[in-house]
C-alpha cells in the first residue's frame, strides 16, 4: 500500500477535513484506506458512514511478578528508566501506564521473578463503506503510550487491508506520535493556514518531515486570496503547493455538521481534485 | 504520628504547595515530639514521568502517616499511598504548613477519596 | 498568585487568540506562559526579546562507543524499539527510535553503550511589549513532549510572578488530553475552555472536561464562532450547564480574529470596538471566580 500522511504542525488547520474529503473522493473510483491515527482525539469517524467490519483490542506487554521467586532486591526499580516500578519496603508495585514495554526489568531481574502479561492500550475499529475502508485507532483515556498503538495499527493495516492507497490522518504537533506515523508513510501532505501562527507551525512540521527524509507537499487551508506569507515561504524554500482551499463560512459550516464538503461546494471540489490528481500521479510513479 | 504537608519552602510558615507529586518540599510535623522537619524533594523536577509514585515512595520511606496537600494525587501515587497505608487530606486554601496542620488536627479537612 | 490556564482539547478553536487577549487586557499585571511547546505561537503576538535562554534536557538516549563495540549484536537482538542499526562492523543508535530505556547499556558485554541526557528543546524567558515577562519553550522535532518541559515553563512563570509581584499568570495551555495538558493544568486556579460549535470540538471538549473533573479544577468557557452552527452551540451550552461550567461569553464568526493575528496584534487591540468590552467583561468574571 502507498501511504500518504496528512499532517500539520498545530491542530485545527484542517487535517481531518482534507483526509476525510480526499479519501471519500478517491473512493468513488478505487479502493481506499482512511486511517485516523490521531489516537488521543480521533475525530474522523464523524465523517464516515458504513458497516462496522471488525474491532480489535490493542495490548501492550507489562511486567507482573512471580511472587514466590521475588526476593525484594529492588533491581527492577533501579533499572526502570520510566519510573514505572516502586518498592514499598520489599513490596514491588508496577505502574502500567508508565511502562514502555522495554523488558529491562524482566531481562535484568537476578531471580527471573518477572514475566510479561498483556494490558489493554486501546482499540482499533474498522468500518467498511463500499470502496472506502476506515480504520480508527483510539487510545484508552489515561493511557499515555501512543507510539505502540500507532505501530500496531500499521501492522494491522498491512495484514488486513488490501487497498492500494492509504490516507493517514496524523496526530498534530511534532513529537513522537507524529514521528511514528510519518515514518510508516511514503509521502506527506502538510496542511497549513495563511497566518503567522500557521507559518510558524508549518516550519516546525517541515523540519520534522525533512528529518525523517520524506517527500512532501503543502496544502493551504482557509486561503483568503490576500497577501499570503505561506506562498512567500514556499516559493523561497522551493516547496510545492498542491492546493489552496478557500476561506468560506459555508465550508466551515458544512464541516461543523460533519458533512462531506466537496459534494456541496464547487470551489472545494476543485481543490480536492487537484490533490487527488497528485495522489494518482504518485501512484503511477510508484507502479 | 508524622504529618507531611506539601510546601513551597522548608519552614512551618512556608505556604502550602497545591501539587503533590511535583512539590519541592514537604514540611513534616511529629505529633509526639511536636517538632518540625522537612523532606527535600527538589530532584523530582528532573523526572519526566511518574513523579507521583516517586514522591509517594519518598514519603513512605520517611515514615509519614498522613499527607496534607492541595490537588490530590494521581492514580499511581494514590495506589502507592494506599499500599503504604498513608492517608491523604485536601486543603484548597492559600495558607501555611502550620495552619494546615492545625486544621487537620481540628478535623476540618476532607479526606481524599479516589 | 492565581493561575488561569486556557485550554481547548481540539486545536484551532482560538485558544491562543483568547490567551493573548487576556494577557493584553491585563498588560503588566500578569506573567504570560506559553505551554503549547509543540507549536508555541504567543511570541508572534507579543514580539519578544529573550533575556534568558537555556537548553532543556529530558530522558536519556543510548550512545555506542565504536571503539569498544565488538559488533556482537546482543543490543540489537534485545532492543524492543528497533533502535539499533547495523553498520558494516559496528552498531549505531537511531535516536528517533530510541526510547532511552537503558537495557542495552546494562547488557552490553563490552560496556560499549552509555546513556546520555537527551536534548529536547530550548527554554526562554523574554521581555514582551506589554511591559512584562513571558516564559516559553520550543520543542525540537521528534522530541518527547512528556510534560516535563511544560512543568518547567510553569515553574519558571511562578518564579517570575513572585519576583515581579504579579497577581496573575495567564497560561496558553497545551492541546489534547495527554501528559502535556495535565502538566499545564497542574496547580491551576481556573481552566478557561475555548471551544467552537463543531462536532469535533464538542467531542474533544467532553474529554477535556472529564479530565478537569478528575483534578477538581473549576472551569469557565468561551464559545468561539458561535453562529457557525446554532444547534451545536445549543448542545454545548446544555453540556456546560449539566457540568456546572460557566459560559463566560460567545464570539460570532469574524474575520478580524485572523486579521489580528496577521498584524501581530491581540484581538482586543486590533478590533477594540467589538471585543475590548467583551474581553474586559470576561476578565471581570474570571477575577470573581478565582478570588472567591
Amino acid at each position: 500500500m502507498y501511504k500518504i500522511a496528512v499532517a500539520s504542525g498545530k491542530g485545527g488547520t484542517g487535517k481531518t477535513t482534507v483526509s476525510t474529503n480526499l479519501s471519500h473522493y478517491l473512493a468513488q473510483e478505487q479502493a481506499i484506506l482512511l486511517a485516523d491515527m490521531d489516537v488521543e482525539e480521533p475525530d474522523s469517524h464523524i465523517f464516515v458512514q458504513g458497516q462496522l467490519w471488525q474491532e480489535k483490542k490493542v495490548y501492550k506487554e507489562v511486567p507482573t511478578l512471580i511472587k514466590d521467586k521475588c526476593v525484594g532486591c529492588g533491581r527492577c526499580k533501579e533499572v526502570c528508566a520510566f519510573n514505572a516500578i516502586t518498592m514499598l519496603g520489599k513490596r514491588v508495585l508496577f505502574f502500567n501506564e508508565l511502562c514502555h514495554s522495554c523488558y529491562a526489568c524482566l531481562e535484568l531481574c537476578p531471580h527471573q521473578a518477572i514475566e510479561m502479561k498483556p494490558q489493554m492500550l486501546g482499540q482499533l475499529t474498522q468500518i467498511n463503506d463500499k470502496n472506502l475502508t476506515f480504520l480508527e485507532a483510539r487510545l484508552d483515556i489515561g493511557q499515555e503510550q501512543a507510539v505502540p498503538l500507532i505501530k500496531q495499527s500499521f501492522d494491522f493495516i498491512k495484514e488486513n487491508i488490501p487497498a492500494e492507497i492509504g490516507i493517514i490522518d496524523s496526530p498534530p504537533g511534532s513529537s513522537c506520535p507524529v514521528v511514528e506515523t510519518v515514518k510508516n508513510c511514503d509521502f506527506v501532505f502538510l496542511v497549513t493556514e495563511p497566518s503567522p501562527f500557521g507559518l510558524n507551525d508549518l516550519k516546525i512540521a517541515v523540519d520534522t518531515v525533512k528529518l525523517l527524509k520524506k517527500d512532501f507537499a503543502i496544502i493551504i487551508n482557509k486561503d483568503d486570496g490576500e497577501e499570503n506569507i505561506i506562498r512567500d515561504y514556499c516559493s523561497k524554500e522551493d516547496l510545492e503547493i498542491l492546493a489552496a482551499i478557500p476561506e468560506k463560512q459555508s465550508i466551515a459550516e458544512l464541516y461543523s455538521r460533519g458533512s462531506l464538503i466537496y459534494e456541496e461546494d464547487v470551489d472545494f471540489l476543485g481543490e480536492i481534485q487537484k490533490i487527488a490528481s497528485k495522489v494518482n500521479s504518485l501512484m503511477r510513479r510508484k507502479r | 504520628m508524622k504529618i507531611a504537608v506539601s510546601t513551597v519552602g522548608t519552614k512551618k510558615d512556608s505556604k502550602l504547595e497545591p501539587r503533590f507529586g511535583r512539590a519541592n518540599y514537604f514540611v513534616v510535623y511529629d505529633t509526639e515530639t511536636k517538632e518540625y522537619t522537612f523532606i527535600d524533594n527538589q530532584e523530582i523536577q528532573e523526572t519526566a514521568h511518574g513523579a507521583g509514585p516517586q514522591t509517594s515512595q519518598k514519603i513512605f520511606d520517611a515514615g509519614v502517616n498522613v499527607i496534607l496537600t492541595g490537588n490530590g494525587p494521581g492514580k499511581n501515587a494514590f495506589q502507592v499511598l494506599e499500599a503504604g497505608n498513608i492517608k491523604m487530606f485536601i486543603c484548597k486554601e492559600d495558607i501555611t504548613a502550620e495552619e494546615v496542620i492545625t486544621k487537620y488536627l481540628n478535623n476540618e479537612l476532607k479526606a481524599f477519596e479516589n | 498568585m492565581k493561575e488561569i490556564v486556557v485550554i481547548s482539547g481540539k486545536g484551532g478553536t482560538g485558544k491562543t487568540t483568547i490567551t493573548a487577549a487576556l494577557a493584553y487586557h491585563l498588560q503588566d499585571k500578569c506573567i504570560v506562559a506559553d505551554c503549547d511547546v509543540d507549536a508555541a505561537d504567543m511570541h508572534l503576538i507579543f514580539s519578544n526579546k529573550a533575556v534568558d535562554k537555556r537548553k532543556f534536557y529530558s530522558g536519556k538516549e543510548a550512545v555506542i562507543n565504536r571503539e569498544l563495540c565488538k559488533n556482537c549484536g546482543l543490543c540489537q537482538q534485545k532492543c524492543r524499539f528497533d533502535a539499533i542499526i547495523s553498520l558494516s562492523n559496528y552498531k549505531k543508535v537511531d535516536p528517533l527510535s530510541c526510547e532511552g530505556c537503558g537495557l542495552c547499556s546494562h547488557i552490553c558485554p563490552y560496556n560499549a553503550i552509555r546513556m546520555v541526557d537527551r536534548f529536547v528543546g530550548d527554554f526562554f524567558i523574554s521581555d514582551i511589549r506589554t511591559n512584562t515577562k513571558m516564559v516559553h519553550a520550543k520543542l525540537l522535532p521528534g522530541g518527547e513532549n512528556s510534560g516535563k518541559l511544560v512543568a518547567e515553563v510553569k515553574k519558571e512563570s511562578r518564579i517570575q510572578a513572585e519576583k515581579y509581584q504579579k497577581n496573575y499568570i495567564i497560561v496558553d495551555g497545551s492541546p489534547g488530553i495527554g501528559c502535556p495538558v495535565i502538566s499545564s493544568l497542574s496547580g491551576a486556579d481556573l481552566a478557561l475552555l475555548v471551544t467552537e460549535p463543531t462536532m469535533s470540538a464538542l467531542h474533544d471538549l467532553k474529554r477535556v472536561v472529564e479530565l478537569l473533573q478528575k483534578f477538581l479544577i473549576p472551569a469557565g468557557c468561551i464559545i468561539n464562532k458561535s453562529d457557525l452552527n446554532k444547534n451545536i452551540s445549543q448542545e454545548i451550552k446544555e453540556f456546560l450547564e449539566e457540568n456546572q461550567i460557566i459560559l463566560l461569553t460567545e464570539f460570532t464568526y469574524s474575520k478580524n480574529f485572523i486579521h489580528a493575528v496577521k498584524s501581530g496584534q491581540a484581538i482586543n487591540e486590533y478590533d477594540p470596538f467589538y471585543t475590548q468590552e467583551a474581553i474586559a467583561d470576561v476578565w471581570n468574571k474570571i477575577e470573581v471566580l478565582v478570588n472567591k
